[in-house]
């Protein structure tokens, strides 16, 4: 308890307790949760599954990031799967059958692998810096997603599919239950492996942890389309959810959701940290924030200066600088100027 | 690292030529492939093949001109400004309810341009005094300001101020029917204030300093501080002035306006040669950037049967292509 106090989770849990405790006081049936039909309903059921897709996203990005990386490319990479899929289905002689979602899936997957491929290929064979290398994802991706639907919005109706983002089992939501598999798959892979560490030993030094023989190369392509995957079954989740390819406005501005609740989590942007369970706290920190902006009877367009507040504030907690200061007011006059260093 | 090889004194005048020849290619590369473009369209579409043609790339494009401009001092000191799409559409939105409240026009122009600036500058204060990487703070600015769109209104405003109108509908004529709108002058002043000012002032050398070395910089004692804070106050002034050029253009104000305009602009600097590492760069190449971004539209739009996505593609290839070629003469030179 006292590592946990002491910790980097603290902060993110006790902004999430405040915030479910705000909408406790706004809405007083917010916490109260009820079993219709065999499913389970509730306020907190709507904000784990609303924020699965965010989840899913930001899990691949704290990867991306621990190895001092950035991937803008997520919401992209999210149309792109709605639309193939769709599209797929939509153009299928049986759209409705259990085969055609499967295949559907299968080829979303496939190309969510691609773009993995694509956007690690060029941070870590070229050598572009992650945030250009992704840009260009990000800027012609949508374009793509809108080449493949042919520039409308695809409906399918097809009763497995659609149970990827709106379905239930065991009373629970797929959306949810995905979410959780991918999350304890991650967190097994990188925390009872070595594979994390050598994740954030990449993000502090590559140049060392290759001299030290780590293959940085490999690792940071990995994480890249490690990202790509996460971002392409949010993409089946986020279309599923509506039934539809909506390749201009899917996933928008998922991509900054996804950092946003990475960086709330306690993952630094620097790279060479990183904390799963922080980021999906952050990430439900966000989906809370929209909720509590909809409960309290706010337009839902002004979260984003909500969101932007939180995203200074917890920059401005994270800065070196500005803790330096707040611990240590006296020696801050005395201190010789730091030499300053060029990221 | 300089200083760490040691270059033969007889050699100097060498490397110096090839230096200059290099520090030029990426814009001739642009320049000659604009040229190209406009040759092919000329061959290929009856009516390309015009002075208007050339000067409505300028026409509609005034806006982007200007942001593009802002945007090539921020990457020349190797940071990033994700807000300016963002700032276009507050100005925007601003500007277009201040008119409605029934301010005259000249004190809703400064007003906007004073809450550009204001924007920049809080970014570049959190960038430069608590160390935040200029992506995340760009980015949060760009959140606030969509935002703050919304706070002002959550419709669109039309704007039928008389001075905005008359900026929108007038046009300057040249002989041989050629004409231009007040917009584009507003826009080549901007850009020959930045060539002036990046090339002929002490904040100018120091911002390409910053851009090749920041702890260079501090050794030499140049302003870098006041300078890191500046290039993201003239990226804010920029895009409000592209958000009152935007107003120009649509007469309104509107939240979604702009959208993803941050990601053109970006473009338009790395297409024009700006490397994005910082330190070599020119507002010129941006400008031939823009135009090279607005002759691909000119093409979509004269060729019909695409769509409107291609452009998105196009830009995002283009983008990819000077990202590789960036690679390549950094690599050289090195």
């Amino acid at each position: 308890m006292k590592s946990f106090l002491r910790g980097h989770l603290l902060w993110p849990v006790v902004a999430l307790v405040a915030l479910l405790l705000f909408n406790q006081v706004m809405a007083p049936d917010f916490f109260s949760l009820r079993v219709q039909d065999g499913h389970l309903y509730g306020s907190l059921v709507d904000i784990l599954r609303n924020g699965a897709p965010t989840v899913l996203i930001a899990l691949g990005m704290t990867l991306v990031i621990a190895s001092r990386g950035i991937d803008l490319s997520v919401g992209a990479i999210v149309a792109i799967a709605g639309a193939v899929s769709c599209t797929y289905i939509y153009n299928s002689p049986d759209p409705g059958s259990v085969a055609t979602a499967a295949t559907a899936v299968v080829l979303a997957i496939l190309v969510g692998l691609l773009m993995g491929v694509w956007n690690g290929f060029l941070v870590s064979v070229v050598g572009i810096q992650p945030i250009i290398a992704t840009l260009v994802l990000m800027t012609a991706g949508r374009g793509l997603a809108q080449l493949i639907t042919g520039g409308q919005i695809i409906s399918v109706s097809n009763p497995h599919f659609k149970a990827i983002g709106a379905g239930y089992f065991l009373m629970l939501p797929i959306s949810i239950l995905i979410t959780v598999a991918v999350f304890a798959l991650t967190a097994l892979l990188t925390r009872r492996t070595a594979l994390g560490t050598l994740i954030e030993s990449v993000g502090i030094n590559p140049e060392a942890s290759r001299l030290a023989g780590i293959n940085a190369r490999t690792l940071t392509w990995i994480v890249y389309v490690f990202c790509a995957l996460c971002a392409a079954l949010a993409g089946l989740m986020i279309s599923s959810n509506v039934t539809a390819a909506d390749a201009n406005n899917a996933g928008l501005y998922i991509e900054m959701d996804a950092i946003l609740a990475v960086v709330i989590g306690g993952t630094s942007l620097m790279g060479g940290r990183f904390s799963l369970t922080g980021t999906v706290i952050g990430a439900f920190i966000i989906q809370t924030l929209t909720t509590t902006v909809y409960t309290v009877g706010i337009a839902p367009e002004i979260t984003l200066v909500f969101k932007a507040v939180v995203v200074i504030i917890v920059c401005l907690l994270q800065s070196p600088k500005l803790r330096a200061m707040l611990k240590k007011p006296v020696k801050k006059a005395v201190a010789a100027p730091k030499v300053m260093v060029s990221n | 690292m300089s200083v760490l090889t040691r270059t033969p004194v007889g050699a100097a005048p060498k490397a110096k030529r090839s230096l200059t020849t290099s520090k030029y290619l990426p814009v001739m590369v642009t320049l000659s492939l604009f040229v190209l473009m406009f040759a092919v369209g000329s061959v290929i579409f009856p009516g390309f093949f015009s002075g208007q043609v050339i000067l409505n790339l300028l026409v509609d494009n005034a806006f982007l001109l200007v942001l593009a401009v802002g945007m090539t001092f921020v990457i020349l000191t190797g940071g990033i400004d994700l807000s300016v799409g963002a700032v276009v559409a507050l100005s925007m939105m601003i500007a277009a309810s201040l008119l409605q409240a029934g301010w005259p026009p000249f004190l809703a122009i400064v007003a906007v341009l004073v809450v550009g600036s204001l924007f920049g500058l809080l970014m570049g204060l959190a960038i430069q005094f608590f160390d935040i990487q200029p992506f995340i703070v760009t980015l949060a600015g760009m959140f606030l300001a969509r935002g703050l769109c919304y706070v002002i209104s959550l419709s669109s405003i039309t704007i039928t101020d008389n001075f905005f109108t008359t900026m929108a509908q007038t046009r300057i004529k040249f002989p041989g029917g050629l004409f231009i709108s007040p917009s584009v002058i507003i826009a080549l002043v901007v850009v020959a204030v930045a060539v002036l000012i990046l090339h002929h002032t002490r904040f100018g050398r120091t911002v390409y300093s910053i851009g090749g070395s920041q702890q260079s910089a501090v050794l030499m004692g140049l302003a870098v501080p006041r300078t890191k804070v500046l290039v993201y106050v003239i990226s804010g002034l920029c895009s409000a002035v592209a958000g009152i050029l935007f107003s120009f253009y649509s007469l309104s104000g509107y939240s979604l306006a702009a959208q993803g305009m941050e990601l053109d602009a970006i473009a338009a600097v790395v297409i024009g040669g700006t490397l994005l590492t910082g330190g070599a760069g020119f507002v010129l190449g941006s400008v031939v950037g823009v135009l090279v971004l607005g002759i691909v539209q000119t093409f979509i739009s004269y060729d019909g049967t695409l769509s409107s996505w291609w452009t998105k593609i196009v830009i995002g290839s283009l983008l990819l292509v000077f990202i590789m070629l960036q690679r390549v003469f950094t690599k050289v030179k090195s």
